[in-house]
């Protein structure tokens, strides 16, 4: 394995290494459910998107839909993952109010998806293999609504039956930052492929977390599992503080037991949910309502055909064809939106200034304003248009700028703005000339320090000969023009 | 009388006007009305939509209409969800369910223009082998003992009231369905035909589920042709079914005529039970001799797993059961028993709502599923399972169609194999190897005891091959010109 991030915890007995595996819930994209035609949009009113097949009703039989399958390849695919040609579908049996049919329809032992690896990126450059034991297709649960009356659970079944995709990681990932960057990667991946929005928030994206501790060269000690914590944020605290748990457990003498806890956000620490004992026995076995899933792998090869370019690979081509750094690069390929932005704003351009001007300005600009790159104060199209107008010296980089904030502010186009505010650089040597003359002559004083070694004072003549021209001035042609000056040339 | 017609003769007649669908349909209305109270074979009664559907029946036959099904009155299995008419499955735990939608297998036979006349009593959920488990009372079987006629003797089970419809000529055919022998058992213990055809023949949805990789709708019907008519109808794929089959749904009507001669027809060994009544051995004989004689070849074969046939279903039936019947919980349909918390809604709902047997099932099917005891039982038994697939799959190599008995007797009498479960179970032991293959076998009336019972007799085909099992049973219609009438019938029954 490779080094990680050396993350250890100092226990008052010694030093303890943290082991977490991560059990991601990625709502599938779809229009229908898993099993029903049933509508799956996030925020319709309680129970209008349920069907009979949802509800459970005697006599209703799943279908399986062919789309979630199919997005359930196109991950796998994009977790380099082996993509199984025969998987099944299996219940798994318990009793509650949102789980309609009194099962769950998952895969157990045959899942769709097998072994597969996420590269993720920590600080200082380091890269890290983290293997995907399995992905699986399973049905969502209904939510249960405790809180609408004083003694009665409400059920909305809008999610029931929703298709989610279960990904297990292996139990590689050895610090709170590696959990995040694990889950950052896979969601980046997952909004890439289109088989998962990554909302966390809303919900499409849940994680469970197994977390142990170990001395350093041990094997694995007992894990517990964390559920359903719904950010990286919360998933980071919830390790740190899971781990610093069972290290005081066996610290103090005793035995981390094997149970399932939440995470109490509010209070930053976990609590135990149900133990070992009480653990469900959920009598899996073959759903006779289903044949196995059988693909071809023709159709699966037309899938892998008809992937994006993912966020690895897109990395590694923006660093070989533009020169742009491994972090600039990862930068921009976190989101799709993003580097899609930079490569229309970087095509037959000036690819490292477009990545400077998008990492720099328009970040900043994007954070000022509160708006995303879906939806940006300025297009790609508005700022390649005002790097093109630097390119042809229509402006200087500093006007640039000032354009650019002009831009955010009325989202005109650079060329307008420039015209309107006269911002076009002076490139007439005969007035670059006459502004320097003058500036010379007011700093006669300074000329003859100049003239006499300090050199320095290059940089302030520059900086009155700009201001003189309301720094529109041609920055090569003010430099050419000033030394001649200085040199006596006049 | 028009409840004496079969449905072939009674189509013939309509589309002679010798009589209208209306006066059809009443005339099974009034018999539902005499014999019902005494038979309980329908749990729901449905006159005036049948009325309805009779004049609909007339008016589209008065245009012309052929529909294969037009203006026929059925009996419908209340396993079958129909739109709009209550549902019970036999159970108390589904409340007043009336299903928003029509079972695809129903929804066919309206296709066809069939007129409905109710809902067939049933065992609890499909569970039982004398309609006894029924929460809306016992059928009474229409035949009577020649001795002993005081008795009351069970239609056979599950589909108990469907049986004693056909058989009691309230009704000219009736849907059933069978997971382990819930047609052929009841039509042997009513003198009727029944047939389960292929796994996957005709859909599952919109079927209560009892068990799921068992389950299969079939016709009742007093003759083996309308058998065949009500099952090309029934049949067909269905894309909302995962395990329906989408293949062609033959004339299987006319396979009846075919004949059995260059047949061969295999005797299984297995099936000589020990302690089975000589006269079902005598008439297993009988049958063979009928078929030989009209030029089949009858030659010995060996379903070497058949001892291990019963064990088996009573393994993987009640898992899958116990699986789907979880969905029967208070909460979004049918009877809710109030309860403090929600486990105390399950419990109550669960312990009013389903009846001893559903409960002993579940019970049994939880455990065979359970951590610890799954390999022992339920993955053994899909082995098993899988061997005697092989065994008819074997057999089927050397011949075209087997011919057993269907029932170790002929129907019993209320309270009778009531104290002790395994030998209910028992009635099963010809039935349960044909559905655990999910290949397709039908019983037909075959004779006599000597009390005046009828017995059946059952033919098993290969899969999807209804047609020969046809033509078999057909065969064996025919040579024993099976004729007598069961003591409860329209007219006679004042001499009850």
């Amino acid at each position: 394995m490779d080094a990680g991030t050396g993350y250890t915890i100092e226990g008052a007995s010694g030093t303890w290494e943290v082991v977490i595996g991560l059990e991601v819930h990625a709502q599938v994209i779809s229009n229908a459910k898993l099993f029903s035609g049933a509508a799956t949009a996030f925020g319709a009113a309680p129970n209008t998107q349920v069907s009979f097949i949802d509800a459970a009703f005697p006599g209703m039989l799943p279908v399986i839909n062919r789309e979630c399958v199919a997005q359930a390849v196109r991950t796998g695919l994009g977790l380099a993952a082996q993509i199984n040609l025969v998987s099944r579908f299996d219940r798994k049996n318990y009793f509650y109010a949102d789980l309609p049919a009194g099962y769950q329809i998952s895969q157990y032992e045959h899942p769709i998806v097998g072994q597969g690896t996420i590269e993720i990126e920590l600080d200082g450059g380091i890269t890290k293999s983290i293997g995907i034991t399995r992905l699986h297709l399973e049905q969502d649960a209904g939510k249960s609504l405790h809180d609408q009356h004083p003694s009665k659970s409400y059920i909305d079944l809008n999610r029931a039956g929703v298709a989610l995709m279960e990904i297990v990681s292996e139990p590689d990932l050895r610090s709170p930052e590696e959990a995040g960057a694990y889950l950052r990667k896979l969601r980046t991946i997952l909004r890439y492929l289109g088989t998962c929005d990554g909302n966390m928030e809303e919900g499409s994206m849940r994680a469970d977390v197994n977390v142990s501790v170990r001395r350093p060269g041990e094997g694995f000690r007992t894990r517990c599992e964390v559920k359903n914590v719904n950010s990286v944020r919360f998933v980071m605290q919830a390790v740190e503080a899971e781990a610093r748990r069972q290290i005081a457990v066996w610290e103090e003498g005793g035995t981390v037991e094997q149970e399932t806890r939440l995470y109490d956000v509010a209070r930053g620490v976990t609590r135990s949910m149900r133990s070992k004992e009480d653990a469900h026995d959920y009598r899996y076995f073959p759903d006779p309502d289903l044949l196995p899933l059988v693909l071809e792998q023709g159709w699966v090869d037309a899938l892998a055909a008809g992937l994006p370019e993912l966020p690895d690979a897109k990395k590694r081509r923006l660093m070989a064809r533009h020169g742009l750094s491994a972090y600039d690069a990862g930068v921009l390929v976190a989101e799709q939106a993003t580097a899609d932005f930079y490569e229309r704003l970087a095509a037959g351009r000036d690819a490292k200034l477009a990545a400077n001007w998008m990492l720099g300005d328009f970040f900043a600009a994007l954070n000022r304003t509160g708006r995303t790159i879906s939806d940006p104060p300025v297009s790609a199209a508005q700022l390649g248009a005002l790097l093109d107008l630097i390119a042809d010296a229509t402006i200087n980089g500093r006007i640039a700028k000032e354009v650019f904030e002009a831009m955010v502010e009325t989202g005109d186009d650079p060329a307008a703005i420039i015209d309107a505010r006269g911002l076009r650089q002076v490139t007439d040597t005969g007035a670059i000339d006459a502004a320097v003359a003058a500036v010379l002559a007011a700093n006669a004083d300074k000329v003859a320090d100049y003239r006499g070694g300090k050199e320095k004072l290059f940089g302030f003549f520059v900086g009155q000969v700009m201001k003189a021209m309301a720094g529109k001035g041609n920055p090569a042609l003010v430099n050419d023009v000033l030394r001649r000056h200085l040199a006596g040339g006049g | 009388m028009l409840t004496d017609l079969t449905l072939a003769v009674a189509r013939a007649g309509l589309a002679r006007r010798d009589f209208s669908a209306t006066e059809l349909t009443q005339a099974h209305v009034d018999a539902v009305e005499a014999l019902n109270p005494t038979l309980n074979a329908l749990i729901t009664v449905t006159a005036d939509q049948a009325l309805a559907q009779a004049r609909a029946a007339d008016a589209a036959l008065a245009s012309g209409d052929d529909r294969p099904l037009l203006g026929l009155p059925l009996a419908i299995k209340d396993l079958f969800c129909t739109k709009g008419v209550r549902t019970t499955a036999g159970s108390r735990i589904l409340g007043p369910f009336v299903p928003p939608y029509e079972s695809t297998v129903t929804a066919n036979l309206l296709r066809d223009g069939a007129v409905f006349l109710g809902k067939a009593n049933l065992d609890e959920f499909a569970m039982g082998s004398s309609n006894m488990t029924s929460a809306y009372g016992a059928v009474v079987n229409p035949w009577k003992r020649r001795q002993d006629a005081d008795a009351v003797l069970v239609p056979g089970g599950s589909s108990g009231g469907s049986a004693a419809a056909v058989a009691g000529r309230i009704a000219l055919g009736a849907t059933g369905t069978d997971t382990g022998g819930s047609i052929r058992q009841p039509a042997s213990f009513c003198g009727i035909a029944g047939i389960k055809p292929t796994y996957g023949r005709c859909s599952r949805w919109g079927i209560v589920a009892f068990a799921s990789s068992l389950d299969q709708a079939g016709p009742f019907a007093r003759t083996v042709e309308d058998c065949a008519i009500l099952l090309r109808s029934m049949a067909g794929h269905d894309p909302k079914d995962s395990t329906s089959a989408d293949r062609p749904v033959p004339d299987f009507a006319a396979a009846c005529a075919r004949g059995v001669r260059g047949l061969r027809i295999g005797v299984p060994r297995e099936y000589r039970a020990d302690g089975m009544p000589g006269e079902i051995e005598a008439l297993w004989q009988q049958g063979l001799a009928w078929l030989r004689a009209e030029g089949a070849e009858i030659v010995d074969v060996s379903l070497p797993h058949t001892k291990y046939g019963l064990a088996t279903y009573y393994i993987v039936a009640p898992a899958e059961a116990s699986s789907n019947l979880a969905r029967y919980d208070g909460v979004r349909f049918g009877l809710r028993a109030d309860g403090g918390d929600l486990r105390e809604l399950y419990e109550h709902t669960r312990a009013e709502g389903f009846g001893e047997e559903v409960r002993r099932r579940v019970l049994i099917g939880t455990y065979v599923l359970s951590a610890g005891y799954y390999d022992a039982y339920y993955l053994r038994a899909q082995k098993v399972r899988a061997l005697i697939l092989r065994d008819f799959t074997d057999a089927f190599a050397q011949v075209d169609a087997l011919l057993t008995p269907t029932a170790p007797s002929a129907a019993f009498a209320q309270g009778e194999n009531m104290d002790d479960p395994v030998a209910m179970y028992l009635n099963d032991v010809f039935t349960v190897p044909a559905s655990m293959a999910g290949v397709p076998a039908m019983s037909v009336p075959a004779g006599l005891d000597g009390n005046g019972l009828p017995l059946g007799l059952q033919i098993i085909g290969r899969p999807f091959d209804e047609e020969t099992v046809f033509a078999v049973a057909a065969a064996i219609e025919r040579a024993a010109g099976f004729d007598a009438l069961p003591a409860i019938r329209p007219g006679a029954v004042a001499a009850e």
